[in-house]
């Protein structure tokens, strides 16, 4: 066996080192019900970011406007579950709102207003 | 936990979402792309223990790990409203992706390239058994049109109510017009169930 057989990691496990790094080897977030496209935004009462890490204040200046779940994945370049366990923490501090239900399918008056915006588009 | 509301003055918009589903090669991300309002982004999501067992993982036993990439757009409806539509992964070891991908969705476009029709095949099994609103649009890449409406639907064997439309996915006014009969579908079927 060759030394390079020999390392522990290869190119196809690198980009999994840090983004596990990032929540600490957590896979599993405290909030629930953090979906694809459940919203979320910073909120207006955020507490002191001097002890949060540079992933949680890049996800707290990607959300002064709201965003889903995925895109603040997409725009993180991170694994959905690593911003999940991310936004979670920010949840549990009060420092991000989200959405409080689960998807729903949507009812009449939601869909005419989704049909009269895309056909607006 | 600060919810919705509590803030006082945030709050944070609906959100829904279209699925774009389809075979391999079909034009999912071009049709994401050509009606949102954004560049479609991409987010991974890590083939998880709960994932493995349900999944077959003929091809790939020699990895440890995989990731399911899922290509999304987005379009504001209002500043109440938001509107995702998502390109389900095209790989159908990735079945586990589509059941988040469809709970609470509107509705699904199932793109068909008449040339691989069976390729649709399992995207619309998968939205008829789970009584998913969809209609099917035919992609016709450069124009080509080699079949009717009503021979597609014959060789797909689909119910008269799922509603079938050409389209071209490059093009915005095309592909908007089938989000248009999709939400109408999903619409009518809302108010037969009533």
């Amino acid at each position: 066996m060759s030394a390079r057989e020999d390392w522990w990691y290869d190119e196809a496990a690198g980009p999994l080192v840090r983004p596990y790094a990032m929540v600490r080897g957590r896979t599993r977030p405290n909030a629930p019900d953090l979906h694809l496209v459940t919203q979320v935004r910073a909120s207006s009462f955020a507490s002191d970011q001097t002890s949060l890490t540079v992933e949680h204040r890049e996800i707290m200046a990607l959300c002064a406007r709201p965003l889903s779940v995925a895109e603040v994945a997409a725009y993180l370049d991170v694994p959905l579950i690593v911003v999940k366990v991310l936004l979670s923490d920010l949840i549990e501090r009060g420092d991000v709102i989200v959405q409080n239900s689960s998807p729903q399918i949507p009812d009449r008056d939601l869909l005419q207003a989704v049909l009269d915006g895309v056909r607006g588009i | 936990m600060v919810f919705v509301g509590s803030d006082g003055q945030l709050t944070v918009p609906t959100a829904v979402k279209i699925v774009i589903a389809g075979g391999f090669g079909t034009g999912k991300t071009t049709m994401v792309g050509s009606v949102s309002e954004i560049p479609p982004l991409k987010t991974e999501e890590l083939l998880t223990e709960a994932g493995v067992h349900v999944d077959d993982l003929a091809g790939i036993e020699g990895k440890d790990t995989t990731t399911v990439a899922l290509d999304f757009g987005r379009i504001t409806i209002n500043t109440k409203v938001v509107l995702y539509l998502f390109g389900t992964p095209g790989q159908n070891r990735f079945w586990f992706m589509w059941d988040e991908l469809a709970t609470g969705a509107i509705g699904a476009v199932v793109l068909v390239d008449t040339r691989r029709l069976d390729s649709s095949f399992p995207s619309i099994d998968f939205f008829e058994h789970r009584g998913i609103p969809f209609v099917v649009a035919v992609n016709c890449f450069d124009g080509a049109q080699l079949y009717t409406v009503d021979e597609v639907r014959h060789a797909l064997d689909l119910d008269d109510g799922i509603p079938v439309v050409l389209c071209d996915a490059r093009d915005r006014e095309s592909s908007k017009a089938v989000l248009v009969g999709l939400i109408q579908h999903s619409m009518n079927r809302l108010e037969a169930a009533v």
